[in-house]
């Protein structure tokens, strides 16, 4: 893989990563996060829809003119996550279930579009499903730290595993709505200080 | 390869194309995906409904019966030929993300067995946990005929759920709705059939 390909693809996981960095997405990021499954579940999807959607707006780059694209990468878009949902409700009923209200919500997740827009449409389609590929990375690792705090300190629990048991009392604040801010938060400040940001 | 131009036509064009290919593919895993979502409905409904009724050596979904004018649907549980307990599927439109769908299993003599949720889209980690032992342990053991099926604070017997009341009514509001038809099906030509 060449260095440049290699850039494209961790470019997603860390540097910019679409939920710490860009502060894309937020709708997903701060609703489906209550517990680390979901957060994973939501990102894989996520990842799915990006590296698809990518790929297929990279390849019809120059046959759509400029001044119609964003409604014929909306279809675009559109179409993957309907194909996505249908195939999860056909085979994993469990999961699809859980995510519910969700996954049609991932076709007005900007970060698609935002990377549709600022590179699919830019770049072959080998580096836009890289491009695609490391940015749900970025996003399903952001989402399952996120739902891992919240359900560790809220749910007092890890992926389903009860720790502090039927009578214990865990923070319930972190997996309602409130919670999800504090956790963004104090995640983001972490980050921020791993990468140097405010300095 | 030159982008296109944006003339009118080409917008026209293109934006024709790319809606007729996208609804061709929606056509084809819709038509590909609809057995398997149809099956696995049907499969859920009746785990659930062999989970919710005791002893049982006839096939209750294939012997369905509607109530209260075509809304809920009865699933009798035969022993020898004698009903022994009944699975209702009953709803709610009230739920914070909609309809709630629920399999409750009630014995001959009113006591309820508990729920089993088929369908809902509460908000996750919060009203999603009806669907968990902790909310719907609290049905078991009571009886139709007896007991006050109410939140709490109404007065009733079951507790809601901290963060999800709208969740809780709604799933109480099915009980009850599968309650009273139980025990118009209970007192009236039910027994014979």
């Amino acid at each position: 893989m060449t260095s440049k390909s290699m850039q494209n693809l961790t470019r997603g996981i860390f540097k910019e990563n679409p939920v710490f960095v860009m502060m894309l997405g937020m709708c997903p990021t701060l609703g489906v996060t209550t517990s680390m499954a979901n957060g994973i579940g939501m990102g894989l999807a996520t990842l799915f829809v990006l590296a698809l959607s990518n790929m297929a707006i990279s390849l019809v780059k120059n046959l759509i003119p400029a001044m119609v694209r964003i409604p014929c990468y909306i279809v675009i878009i559109a179409s993957f996550v309907t194909i996505i949902n249908l195939l999860m409700e056909a085979y994993l009923p469990a999961l699809h279930a859980q995510l519910g209200i969700y996954i049609p919500l991932i076709v007005v997740n900007c970060i698609i579009l935002g990377r549709a827009e600022a590179f699919a449409s830019k770049n072959n389609i080998w580096q836009s499903f890289l491009d695609g590929l490391g940015m749900g990375i970025g996003f399903t690792i952001a989402l399952a730290l996120l739902g891992g705090i919240r359900e560790i300190l809220g749910a007092g629990s890890i992926l389903g595993w009860n720790f502090v048991g039927e009578d214990g009392y865990p923070i319930l604040l972190f997996i309602m709505p409130p919670g999800a801010f504090l956790a963004l938060a104090g995640l983001i400040m972490v980050f921020n200080k791993i990468s140097g940001a405010n300095k | 390869m030159k982008p296109v131009k944006s003339s009118l036509f080409n917008m026209i064009m293109a934006m024709t194309v790319v809606s007729v290919c996208s609804a061709a593919s929606i056509g084809y895993v819709y038509q590909k995906t609809k057995e398997p979502i149809e099956a696995s409905k049907t499969m859920k409904i009746s785990k659930a409904i062999e989970e919710m009724v005791g002893n049982f050596d006839n096939k209750p979904f294939d012997e369905r019966t509607t109530l209260s004018g075509g809304d809920l649907e009865l699933y009798p549980a035969r022993e020898n030929g004698t009903i022994t307990s009944v699975a209702i599927k009953s709803y709610s439109n009230n739920g914070f993300g909609g309809k709630i769908e629920l399999i409750i299993g009630i014995l001959m003599d009113g006591t309820v067995t508990g729920y089993k949720i088929i369908q809902q889209n509460e908000t996750p980690g919060l009203g999603t946990k009806i669907t968990e032992n902790k909310f719907s342990e609290q049905f078991v053991g009571l009886n139709a005929h007896d007991d006050n099926f109410e939140l709490s604070k109404n007065g009733g017997e079951i507790d809601a759920l901290t963060g999800a009341t709208i969740s809780s009514n709604a799933v109480v509001e099915a009980v009850k709705k599968a309650v009273t038809a139980y025990k118009k099906f209970a007192g009236g030509a039910g027994n014979d059939q």
